[in-house]
């Protein structure tokens, strides 16, 4: 497991109050009783953590726990190094 | 017309976090200011109030539930909850749809605001928490209970400053009395204890440096408060009928505008609301008036003004309970009108502590430092708010 995808699934744990164990890439949104107003409070988070700003576009697209660690691997690479 | 009967009350407050608590801490005249605990105090001109204290949201509220709903919307399921299992309700799908909400709120989920604003003005975080809106919005309190109880009849939130859930208690009121509906859960909270907020009070030059002092000669403002309270109301004959007990009725409702000032009470304004409450009511004169009652110079005088206009040789006895629970804003109506149902029920007038030198201007018995044993039928509590907007309730003994 990648840092980011670590502290994705950290972050995505955190903010639903459930324990990280149970949170993988493969986890379904149902399964964690993720609703859209959860998903918008994840992508807060995600931004926090990393402190990227995901565009509304990108973050319309996003289906499943996969695509958020793929998204955010992406906003990673493209920040301009410090 | 329906007669409307009170079957259940909730109240949390600086008095406790029940309605026992409440009446017990009333019946003895317990005054519930203190020190702030909420935020760092030590820059303002004040430093009391009458906060909610020992209160964990986390025994009230499970998981990430507790994200989603701000202090003062708390406040308002903690009392929604008590009142509807004391007023012993079986719910059906047909009664959550002819059951009515309406909550008052005066600044709503501030502190919520208050916390995302210093993240971003101060901290320089760019993001502001998205649940920052659902937590802040005025109808929160309204749609968590509604989303607690299944209730999907009418639900709303009206806002009119100190006297938002006086409002909100006549409305619900009307409708249960006109038979628009056949249940209401009603009343209101808040919770505004943030330092920009309580800075904006400050620059008011209102709020009393020491304590809550009403109707006394050497009053010196008054103090904030925080909680909520909610009643069930139904009508009497239902209530009867299906064999809940009645701890009172709201037997009135009157309404006025002052079309004077922001902030500067009128006597006229307030009397006409009096008037029209007891005309509703269908009497003129009553034992017990829980008046507004802030401390704040002006408004004790007029308050006092007006009421001795409104009932001439019969001036009842009057009590300001904010001396005790602080000045709640949109709870305030709502744990003054509960004040009032519990003062007729028990014959019992709370008073109000911490008077200490008559004040000639006044010129009413206003119950000073020790309850009253005194039989009361019917009894009034005010509510007249910044703006010049006046809600006034009669409330029947059971």
């Amino acid at each position: 497991m990648s840092d980011i995808e670590a502290r994705v699934l950290k972050a995505i744990a955190e903010t639903q109050r459930v324990p990280v164990d149970r949170v993988t890439v493969e986890t379904p949104f149902e399964e964690l009783g993720i609703d859209s107003m959860d998903a918008v409070n994840i992508l807060f988070a995600l931004e926090n953590e990393f402190d990227i700003s995901i565009p509304d576009e990108a973050a319309k697209q996003i289906r499943s726990i996969r695509e958020m660690v793929e998204g955010v691997e992406k906003l990673v690479a493209a920040k301009p190094a410090e | 017309m329906r007669r409307v009967a009170i079957t259940g009350i909730g109240a949390i407050s600086a008095l406790g976090s029940t309605v026992r608590e409440f009446w017990d801490a009333l019946a003895a005249g317990r005054c519930g200011i203190g020190p702030i605990e909420q935020c760092d105090a030590s820059s303002l001109r004040f430093r009391h109030a009458a906060e909610v204290r020992g209160y964990r949201a986390a025994d009230h509220f499970e998981g990430k539930k507790l994200d989603y709903i701000d202090r003062f919307a708390q406040f308002a399921v903690i009392a929604g909850r008590e009142a509807v299992a004391q007023a012993g309700i079986a719910w059906s799908d047909e009664l959550r749809e002819r059951t009515a909400i309406v909550t008052g709120a005066c600044v709503g989920g501030q502190t919520t605001e208050d916390v995302g604003f210093f993240e971003l003005y101060a901290k320089n975080n760019p993001r502001v928490n998205p649940l920052t809106i659902p937590r802040v919005m005025a109808n929160a309190g309204a749609s968590h209970l509604s989303m607690e109880f299944g209730v999907t009849g009418p639900a709303w939130t009206v806002s009119t400053a100190c006297a938002s859930s006086a409002h909100a208690i006549g409305q619900a009121f009307q409708l249960v009395r006109s038979g628009a509906v056949e249940m209401a859960i009603t009343g209101g909270s808040e919770a505004l204890f943030s330092l920009g907020h309580l800075k904006a009070w400050e620059a008011m030059r209102v709020v009393s440096p020491d304590t809550c002092r009403p109707f006394s000669r050497d009053r010196s403002g008054m103090i904030l408060g925080e909680g909520g309270g909610m009643l069930v109301l139904e009508p009497l004959d239902a209530a009867l009928a299906r064999g809940a007990e009645v701890l009172g009725e709201i037997a009135g409702f009157g309404m006025s505008a002052d079309a004077h000032h922001l902030t500067q009470p009128s006597a006229e304004g307030a009397a006409r609301a009096m008037r029209s409450a007891l005309r509703d009511a269908g009497v003129d004169a009553l034992g017990y008036v829980n008046a507004h009652g802030t401390a704040t110079q002006v408004n004790d005088v007029t308050e006092a003004r007006a009421i001795r206009a409104v009932f001439g040789d019969r001036v009842p006895l009057v009590s300001s309970t904010k001396s005790m629970h602080g000045h709640a804003l949109g709870a305030a109506g709502a744990l003054e009108t509960i004040a009032t149902v519990l003062a007729l029920r028990h014959g019992v007038l709370p008073p109000t502590v911490n008077w200490r030198e008559e004040d000639p201007e006044v010129g009413l018995d206003v119950c000073a430092n020790e309850a009253r044993e005194v039989a009361v039928e019917w009894g009034m509590s005010n509510s007249f708010a910044f703006g010049g907007l006046n809600a006034v309730l009669v409330v029947r003994r059971a």
